[in-house]
């Protein structure tokens, strides 16, 4: 089972995660967005999402069903939030369900390290009254490159 | 050709898309963004640091010096920074 959403919508963990569960193990990643402080500015006030409508949901299902060809997955579920949050919110949800917890755990770290580098999305900060589109991070694609 | 505009691309350019005919010599999407650099000021600031910029064509992503022959739908934008 593949399941994927990009929405305005907050997160529901509880019903994202009961969705996925089956087989016998389960793992989930969430991210929240951060309240990081910039220099001289203060801390992120708001946090905007901008994403690519039509290939932002074709990039998650080619990552989810790569995640579950490889890990012989029995659910996998990218929900992406978009639009204006807070710090705080919940940004993203990847949960992911194998047989085992080794396939379960490695499939969820390869799903959010690949999307965020491998869909399109935006992250644009209001810090201090000001707005600053969010640099991407060479971190960012060495944890995905570990996937190769 | 539909060409889309995300991020600070698309703010710099100030529209999210355009219908554009670029001429023939107008081969791959580095040339496209060579191209449209003309087209306005702002289509300048956004296209002036092609190391900045990625791209997809027909909702692919590709490299730069991928070809834009018969594509629908070019967009270029910044690296993406979800999650």
């Amino acid at each position: 089972m593949i399941r994927v959403r990009v929405s305005t919508e907050p997160i529901d963990l509880a019903a994202e995660m009961a969705s996925i569960e089956r087989g016998g193990a389960v793992a989930t990643f969430t991210g929240l967005v951060r309240a990081d402080v910039v220099e001289g500015q203060g801390s992120v006030a708001t946090l905007e999402l901008e994403h690519y409508p039509g290939a932002t949901e074709a990039a998650l299902e080619r990552l989810a069903a790569e995640a579950t060809a490889r890990w012989s997955l029995s659910a996998a579920s990218v929900v992406h939030r978009v639009g204006p949050m807070h710090p705080g919110e919940r940004i993203v949800f990847v949960g992911t369900a194998a047989e085992h917890r080794a396939a379960a755990l490695e499939a969820c770290a390869y799903l959010i390290d690949r999307l965020k580098t491998h869909a399109p999305f935006w992250k644009k900060e209001t810090v201090g009254g000001g707005t600053r589109w969010v640099d991407a991070r060479g971190s960012d694609d060495a944890a995905a490159a570990r996937w190769d | 050709m539909r060409v889309l505009y995300f991020a600070w691309v698309r703010e710099r350019v100030g529209a999210g898309e355009e219908e554009v005919t670029p001429p023939g010599e107008v081969a791959t999407v580095a040339d496209l963004a060579a191209w449209l650099a003309g087209r306005s000021e702002g289509h300048a600031a956004a296209f002036a640091e092609p190391a900045r910029l990625r791209a997809a064509v027909d909702q692919a992503f590709v490299p730069l010096d991928a070809p834009i022959a018969g594509a629908r739908e070019v967009a270029i934008f910044p690296p993406v920074t979800g999650g």
